[in-house]
């Protein structure tokens, strides 16, 4: 994008962190600018991938940081202190280090916050990290005064060491992408809640730390499992496109193919919601070399995380950059999500 | 899933939508001509087609064009400065999300939100009642849409509303327009698909005049791909063996006569009067007035409106390029417009077709911005 279409007096909108385009772009022009690769041929902001790889040695140093908002901070399926550790343990696990050295857990808390609810979320922090063999080594904690900070906040960095890294690029085509598990879930089921839509079915989010299930999928692919990604925010269509834009391939993705469950479907449908465009946390995008799918496939399905894995998607020659959909009934391209995802209600 | 969704289901088989692509190839290869054009009037219709990627099944011989399907898009300026000037002289307004962005002459509603005007967004007529019954001062709710919202609206006024509500009318009435799509001298339609959720009101009776005058057919269709692929399918029939014909292809839900108590609660509240389309044309009878005996609570009637005011004003340098009226008037596609999915965008829109979310250029943006991947890709 050309810096002609920002003006002097520009503002940061809820776009800019919606995981689409805008906040790709922000990004890009106000932190990276022409920031360089490592020179030991590691992976650093430039990339713009789940974490950084620096060189120790004979393997990789593996790190990540993410900062958690989410309201409610509880919802179906778990709560902002479970999603704190299960998002940087899924972004080290998408680099391919699944084995956690150790985490850091810095909160800020509102004025005012019920203490309770303060011990619920620890509790929940410690329960997410026993179930990902992780621990928080240290931390920081901050009150701001009522109305400074909606509640609560937490910030998470994780480290961890593998011999191998894998990045969000290098697709070729004929490579196949598979999603672990039905997608959609943690979104609709936040957005139901938010708006207290009191809809039929159960709708819970997937939220949960993947390296198990990542560590699995890494011993049956080995070389041939090339590249992964965690579809957050953006969902499964933002997720392709930048794995489409950044090697350069044309997705073709199986609209059929794509596990989704009845319940989203449904809250899908009554909110005018795609279940592709909404997050996810506790799903990842993997991408294998052709012939290596169905080993994967069966790793994936052997974990209780993986049980509804299914190969979705092809990577092509043409439209480089492009997600295209098959509906089943003809195929049209997948835009990206821009902005929130806002709920119709007529 | 509840009965309605297995319903739904039903309507959207593949294996079905592909068998009834190729009758609709073997149906344009019986008229035997190229193109066959025809058009729909729906932005219901046009999300269908393209959320399920139905452009690329459909005969590379059939044009299928949207019309003035998009209430928010066909309200035109001067409508929107009546809101805007009197959102500036300090009344509250109530409107729906996709109002606030329309272009007016010189501003939007956003624009005078932004400066300070009271404007609020509501989600129905009923909640903007609501709004104004918790209030000590003037609210005038803006209101868009095509009969069927305008049932609604007049459903509100036919009970009680509290004394400080009023409506600022913007309410558009399908048939009429209809009629002069079928007149433009370049017209190629050669049937329509009529809107299966406006037909539950009117009933496709209201078809009948139209199809005798124009000797073009038209067929009411539902929502759910088969139900479009079938509305297409006997649009074509009947365009093949030249019978200018009404046809109800949504019996569920459409019966000839219609919704007559909805009909009656209509025209008790509002008459048809001629009036601008954006884009379009004037319009005989497509626009929804207040009866006198509602004058009440006519907002044109309630205060004056001054919107001499919003004339002195220079044009949005893109403005120029934006060619919304031909895409409306089913003459030209989203992608032919040079500000598509560039300068223009939902965030950002230039025109009218990219406010709505029924809105050509929108729905377009919303699924890809390129509907059928058998045409080069302009982008590119």
């Amino acid at each position: 994008m050309s810096a002609l279409r920002i003006a002097p007096d520009a503002k940061v909108m809820l776009k800019h962190g919606a995981g689409g385009r805008a906040m790709r772009e922000l990004i890009q022009q106000v932190f990276i600018g022409d920031a360089q690769p490592p020179a030991d041929g590691g992976i650093g902001l430039a990339a713009m991938d789940d974490g950084a790889a620096i060189r120790a040695g004979g393997q990789w140093l593996v790190m990540t940081t993410d900062s958690y908002v989410i309201k409610p901070a509880f919802f179906p399926g778990g709560d902002i202190g479970r999603l704190a550790v299960s998002g940087t343990v899924n972004d080290l696990s998408m680099m391919g280090a699944t084995d956690v050295a150790a985490l850091t857990c810095a909160v800020i808390i509102e004025e005012g916050f019920p203490r309770a609810d303060l011990e619920r979320i620890a509790a929940s922090i410690s329960a997410a990290c026993a179930e990902a063999g992780a621990t928080i080594v240290t931390g920081d904690t901050k009150v701001m005064g009522r109305g400074e900070i909606d509640g609560i906040a937490l910030n998470t960095a994780g480290v961890a060491f593998t011999r191998r890294v894998i990045p969000d690029c290098g697709l070729r085509p004929g490579d196949k992408l598979i999603v672990t598990g039905t997608i959609g879930d943690h979104g609709l089921a936040v957005m139901a809640r938010r708006h207290s839509l009191d809809l039929q079915g159960d709708l819970r989010s997937d939220v949960a730390p993947l390296n198990g299930l990542i560590r699995r999928a890494i011993e049956a692919g080995g070389e041939q499992l090339i590249a992964m990604k965690d579809p957050t925010r953006g969902g499964l269509a933002s997720t392709l496109h930048e794995m489409a834009h950044k090697s350069n391939v044309g997705i073709v993705l199986e609209a059929s193919r794509v596990p989704i469950s009845a319940s989203v479907q449904a809250a899908g449908e009554l909110l005018g919601i795609d279940p592709m465009h909404a997050a996810n946390e506790g799903k990842a995008v993997i991408a294998v070399r052709p012939g290596a799918e169905d080993r994967v496939l069966a790793a994936l399905r052997s974990h209780s995380y993986g049980r509804h894995a299914a190969v979705v998607a092809v990577c092509v020659a043409e439209r480089p950059g492009f997600v295209i959909l098959d509906t089943g009934f003809g195929r049209r391209l997948l835009a990206e999500p821009e902005g929130e995802l806002l709920p119709r209600i007529c | 899933m509840n009965d309605a969704g297995r319903n739904a289901m039903q309507f959207r088989d593949p294996a079905r939508a592909a068998q009834m692509a190729s009758l609709l190839e073997r149906l344009v290869g019986e008229i035997g001509r190229e193109p066959v054009s025809v058009m729909h009037v729906c932005g219901s219709h046009e999300q269908a087609i393209a959320r399920f990627g139905l452009r690329a099944i459909f005969p590379r011989a059939l044009e299928v064009i949207m019309g003035p399907g998009c209430p928010v898009c066909v309200t035109d300026m001067p409508e929107v400065d009546e809101a805007v000037a009197l959102a500036e002289d300090g009344i509250r307004i109530a409107t729906y999300g996709d109002m606030l962005r329309v272009p007016g002459t010189a501003r939007s509603l956003a624009d005078a939100q932004a400066a300070g005007a009271k404007v609020d967004v509501v989600y129905s007529v009923t909640q903007a009642q609501q709004l104004a019954a918790k209030l000590d001062e003037e609210l005038v709710f803006f209101a868009s849409g095509f009969e069927t919202t305008a049932v609604a609206t007049a459903a509100v006024l036919l009970g009680s509303p509290p004394p400080n509500f009023s409506i600022l009318s913007a309410h558009k009435y399908i048939p009429p327009v209809m009629e002069i799509v079928a007149e433009m001298p370049h017209t190629r339609v050669e049937g329509f698909l009529a809107a299966g959720h406006a037909a539950t009101i009117t009933g496709c009776a209201i078809f009948e005049r139209f199809v005798e005058r124009h000797r073009i057919p038209v067929v009411v269709a539902g929502f759910e791909p088969l139900d479009i692929l079938a509305g297409l399918a006997k649009l074509l029939e009947l365009v093949r063996d030249r019978r200018p014909e009404v046809a109800n292809m949504y019996p569920r839900c459409v019966t000839r006569e219609g919704n007559r108590r909805a009909q009656e609660v209509l025209w008790k509240v509002f008459r048809p009067v001629g009036g601008r389309w954006r884009g379009i044309a004037h319009v005989p009878n497509g626009n929804l007035r207040l009866r006198d005996e509602f004058a009440r609570f006519d907002a044109r009637r309630r205060f004056k409106i001054d919107v001499s005011r919003l004339w002195d004003y220079a044009p949005p340098s893109l403005a120029h390029s934006c060619i919304c009226g031909d895409i409306m008037a089913g003459i030209a596609s989203p992608s032919s417009c040079s500000l598509f999915g560039k300068q223009c965008e939902p965030d950002n829109p230039v025109g009218a077709c990219m406010v709505s979310t029924e809105g050509t250029c929108r729905i377009w943006h919303q699924y890809g911005g390129q509907l059928d991947l058998r045409d080069k890709d302009e982008r590119a």
